[in-house]
């Protein structure tokens, strides 16, 4: 820590952290009277994965703050990601695979 | 004693360049301990990440119907039926402590040892809510339903598999976390991180920072939550 002791830390009024709880209220609410109200299909999957984001970015961006973080350790954060969602890729194309083999086996027998 | 201003170093793409190809250190204006947090916390991202696509994995390639979690974590309240109420509430719960986590590290930095200790002991308690009613919602799904991690009465037999693995293993960094902050809060409220007084395990000196490192961890879990809520519950 040595280095950065002396150096005034640079604080935010409390307004900010209010709002964005308050805006993870809604969201929350929102989201759960996707289930509530019972829409299926796309509409509730791009419902569910909106809501999800805007969450997770607010959370991520102000009460994580790293909004206010320098580009070196946002990038080293945020690129790994990427490996995620080609890994998410990945198993959608693995898991209809098997689904079809299944099915497959099935009908025609071993 | 600083070697870099680091309102006058570059920002944005030009400082990323700048900061990776400079001497001595990529993370500036970072304290170590909270670089080595967040490392710690992508890795973890990684793990729960690991769990939810193999939910994925499960649910797209099963023949047999998922069990519709809207009705198994239901509860009925005054006769009616109210879909993922607990859930619901428990999502509230975990958010308002993570509201109390952002103001207790705004009011660390600020000095404000008093309200940084009630607030961190306020995100405390709203923790433990949260692994209290995750307690009485397994509860009910163990003694009252019937789940088993290789079976239960809804349909696909990976539902409670998946619910024990990926639910237990968020619940352990919640308790985890609740450990530490009774912890921080009761260092906060004694005045270390003013008096210098050493920790009882690291055996350092301590500083506010700790606490912002300690909320990157509480928000963390708070973030896992949503996307448990979102892919788990609400899918």
């Amino acid at each position: 820590m040595g280095i950065d002791k002396k150096q005034e830390v640079h604080t935010h009024k409390i307004g900010i952290y209010l709002w964005i709880w308050g805006l993870l209220f809604v969201f929350s609410f929102f989201s759960y009277m996707v289930d509530y109200m019972n829409y299926q299909g796309l509409l509730r999957w791009s419902l569910i994965i909106f809501f999800m984001l805007a969450k997770a970015g607010f959370i991520m961006a102000i009460f994580m703050h790293l909004y206010w973080e320098r580009w070196a350790i946002v990038n080293v954060l945020l690129w790994p990601m990427t490996a995620i969602g080609v890994f998410i890729a990945i198993m959608v194309a693995e898991s209809y695979y098997t689904f079809f083999t299944r099915m497959f086996y099935f009908v025609v027998g071993s | 004693m600083s070697q870099f201003d680091i309102e006058k170093l570059p920002k944005g793409p030009k400082g990323f360049m700048y900061d990776w190809g400079s001497d001595q250190r990529a993370f500036k204006g970072v304290p170590w301990g909270k670089a080595m947090m967040w490392i710690f916390l992508l890795s973890d991202t990684f793990i729960f990440s690991c769990f939810l696509i193999s939910l994925m994995t499960a649910r797209a390639s099963t023949v047999v119907p998922w069990p519709y979690a809207s009705e198994v974590f239901g509860l009925t309240v005054f006769g009616t039926s109210v879909p993922l109420l607990l859930i619901a509430i428990m999502t509230f719960v975990l958010i308002t402590s993570s509201g109390t986590m952002a103001i207790a590290v705004k009011y660390g930095y600020e000095k404000n040892r008093k309200l940084c200790g009630w607030f961190l002991l306020a995100t405390a308690i709203g923790g433990l809510t949260f692994v209290g009613m995750q307690a009485f919602e397994w509860s009910k799904l163990i003694f009252h339903d019937g789940v088993r991690p290789w079976g239960n009465p809804f349909g696909a037999e990976q539902f409670g598999a998946f619910f024990f693995m990926i639910t237990g293993f968020h619940g352990t960094h919640v308790s985890i976390g609740v450990i530490f902050l009774f912890i921080f809060s009761r260092k906060v409220f004694r005045g270390d991180f003013e008096t210098g007084r050493r920790g009882y395990f690291t055996s350092m000196k301590s500083d506010y920072e700790a606490i912002e490192i300690l909320g990157l961890y509480w928000h963390f879990v708070d973030l896992v939550w949503v996307f448990i809520f979102a892919f788990f519950y609400l899918w």
